[in-house]
């Protein structure tokens, strides 16, 4: 089997299992891309139409659906997410001059992943940890009261 | 600003002016150095203070005793009678009888120092969240137990319409109320939803309660199924509190285990099934109707109303709707009553608010105090005044989609009716304080930013509205807005407010109309000097965005 086929074959597997646990209700839906979300990293086109033919669920809706939510990507991202804060708490507190350094530290733009697809660098809404802005999270690792000169240090933890 | 004993205001209206309040503040701040309490007292000038026959006002807090009209002469007794001895002068104060509004209200509340009252968070931080036992011994579930077996659903509604508690997500809509429309609709099948999709910037009082006091939740839920008679609830908590939901499902687990949660709960008859079900991200879906949409597997985009989710919800059938806070409020209610609950807070606004203190002041985090505190004392009581003595400049109340209000603004009591007639909205409970290096067209910046990004895209208003002003308010940050830029940023705010289909869409434009009403002088010289004051914006004089 060449290895694309096998690659179909697993995202057929893991749909399978997923619904066998979640059933075919349009309400699993979401909870469903979350799993596949955090399985491959994103939801890739094969997984959308492997779900479409087994919830019954047009590929539209899906895709609609997926490409709606913050937290879901239909895009292929790096291994690590870095999610910076970018609402009002955090900004106040000094969120904007440690956006700069993030940016300065990875050569990245909003939205970008890195050549080595090492790095996806994001920018997010209040994640609900205001007490101690400015917040960066990295994949589900939260960072508070970080200073421009902690972000190198904070980057170099990960592989 | 530092942290001082007490505060001392005079009342600096243009009638206390006259009046004689400037030489009455001279007179205190005379004496107050002649008995060396300078250090320790804190004395300023408010202004805005709406009772003119009692004026000169002075204010001391956090006594929040008011004594009227001063003199001069009346000074050395004050000083050292009330702030030296600390014996409050009963013959120089104010009736409260005699004061109207919010002055009133201050003053009837006198000797009560505005301590936190916890019902809200009364177990958060003090039990085992993952163990039920200690719920239970907290008088945990007694609550539902005397609602299944003592009173029928229509008594449990007037307990709650009884008790004046209002919606603590942000509208302030009566619970009471809200529960006797589901209970009187139409259909056999109903529904209960807690909305724990706390997505306002600056908020997040609703996840300390999911994580700290799960069963708290699940009793009221099910209270409130009993009461308008649904038998099925789902608790939408946002995909990103991942501990709240996992503390959440084992909650429900334990609960099903003990025989709190299921099939004829304490031999009542009463049956009641709950999921959890997690958000994916998206700010809109704190929204009730969003909310339908997105666990029925869809977008998050907000439905037309009416119906209401209370008549047409999940699935079209009737839906009650509550906020975390809201419910976390119902077991205390039911167990203590109505009356005890009213005498909490303010008439009009019974109970407590949680709110989450933010920015540049030295305690940041969560407190839990009745209804009708004011800013001032949130900021010098709570958060131990500003960072690094700087001064405050505006706050930002109620997240995103609250208002952005000036210094002179923070005698106002924070409960509900208060704010409507300032014109503020209290929203989540989010207090973001901000010292003068704040620049108020960067702030509206990165609210809109905000906006644009969390718009659904579903009404025209909001899609393109939230764009363009975020576009106009670059360009005033670079330097290059023009008058006709601001005329634009009015409008936009009042069509967002008067012709988006959801409340996301309507408050949107409030940031817009709070600078321009506030700060119009800041955003001015912007505009006209080419200057930003506090020295944050890039006014680069390159335009970033083009008019279309």
């Amino acid at each position: 089997m060449s290895a694309e086929a096998e690659l179909k074959q697993d995202v057929r597997k893991l749909v399978q299992n997923l619904i066998e646990d979640h059933g075919v209700d349009k309400t699993e839906l979401i909870p469903i891309l979350h799993e596949i979300n955090s399985a491959l990293g994103y939801i890739s086109d094969e997984a959308i139409r492997e779900l479409s033919e087994q919830m019954a669920i047009p590929t539209s809706h899906i895709y609609s659906v997926a490409t709606f939510y913050r937290m879901l990507s239909t895009e292929p991202r790096g291994r690590h997410v870095i999610q910076f804060c970018e609402s009002a708490p955090c900004h106040v507190a000094g969120g904007r001059l440690v956006w700069q350094k993030l940016q300065q530290e990875l050569d990245l733009n909003k939205g970008e992943t890195s050549k080595d697809e090492k790095w996806t660098l994001l920018t997010t809404s209040c994640l609900g940890v205001c007490g101690i802005g400015p917040v960066i999270v990295i994949d589900n690792d939260i960072y508070g009261n970080v200073t421009p000169e902690q972000v190198p240090v904070i980057l170099s933890n990960y592989e | 600003m530092k942290t001082t004993r007490s505060m001392v205001l005079v009342s600096s209206d243009p009638e206390s002016m006259a009046k004689g309040a400037l030489e009455v503040f001279t007179a205190l701040q005379h004496e107050l150095i002649k008995r060396g309490l300078d250090d320790e007292i804190s004395l300023s000038m408010v202004s805005d203070i709406h009772k003119k026959d009692f004026t000169p006002l002075v204010l001391v807090y956090p006594d929040a005793v008011i004594y009227g009209p001063v003199s001069p002469q009346d000074i050395p007794q004050i000083v050292e009678e009330h702030l030296y001895k600390g014996r409050v002068v009963a013959e120089k104060q104010v009736s409260p009888y005699e004061l109207s509004g919010r002055i009133a209200w201050l003053s009837a509340r006198k000797g009560t120092l505005p301590a936190e009252n916890r019902i809200v968070l009364k177990n958060v931080g003090l039990i085992d969240p993952e163990d039920i036992n200690e719920y239970i011994i907290q008088q945990g579930y007694e609550a539902l137990g005397s609602v299944l077996k003592e009173i029928t659903p229509d008594e449990t509604i007037n307990i709650i319409k009884n008790s004046g508690l209002r919606g603590r997500g942000g509208a302030g809509f009566p619970t009471g109320l809200k529960w006797q429309f589901v209970s009187g609709a139409q259909g056999e099948k109903k529904y209960v939803i807690c909305n724990a999709d706390e997505s306002e910037p600056g908020t997040f009082k609703d996840r300390l309660v999911l994580e700290g006091d799960p069963h708290a939740i699940i009793e009221a839920m099910e209270i409130a199924a009993y009461a308008v008679g649904a038998d099925e609830g789902f608790i939408y908590i946002r995909g990103e509190y991942g501990l709240a939901i996992s503390r959440m499902k084992k909650a429900i687990k334990q609960a099903r285990d003990y025989g709190l949660l299921g099939e004829n709960i304490f031999g009542s008859g009463f049956s009641f099934k709950l999921h959890v079900h997690a958000g994916a991200g998206a700010y809109i879906c704190g929204e009730e109707t969003a909310l339908i949409e997105s666990i029925e597997g869809n977008r998050g985009e907000p439905r037309s109303r009416p119906p209401y989710p209370t008549t047409s919800g999940f699935m079209q059938k009737p839906t009650l709707v509550n906020n975390v806070e809201t419910l976390a409020n119902i077991p205390a209610i039911i167990r203590n009553g109505a009356d005890w609950y009213k005498s909490i807070g303010t008439p009009s606004s019974p109970g407590t608010k949680v709110y989450t203190i933010l920015g540049n002041v030295n305690v940041t985090g969560l407190i839990e105090v009745p209804m009708g505190i004011t800013l001032r004392e949130v900021i010098s009581i709570y958060a131990k005044g500003m960072k690094n003595n700087t001064t405050f400049k505006l706050a930002q109340t109620g997240g995103s989609s609250g208002s952005i209000i000036p210094a002179s603004l923070q005698d106002t009591p924070l409960d509900f009716d208060s704010f409507s007639k300032a014109g503020v909205s209290m929203g989540s409970g989010a207090l973001l304080i901000a010292n003068e290096e704040t620049c108020v067209v960067d702030l509206a910046k990165v609210l809109l930013n905000f906006f644009r990004t969390e718009s659904c895209g579903k009404c025209t208003p909001c899609r393109i509205g939230n764009q363009r002003s975020y576009h106009i308010l670059s360009n005033i940050a670079e330097g290059v807005g023009s008058e006709q830029d601001l005329k634009d940023l009015q409008m936009i705010s009042d069509q967002l407010y008067e012709l988006s289909n959801c409340g996301l869409g309507q408050t949107a434009g409030s940031p817009l109309r709070d600078i321009l009403n506030h700060f119009r002088a800041e955003v001015e010289a912007h505009v006209n000097l080419k200057v930003c004051p506090a020295g944050v914006c890039p006014m680069s004089g390159r335009p970033i965005y083009q008019a279309v």
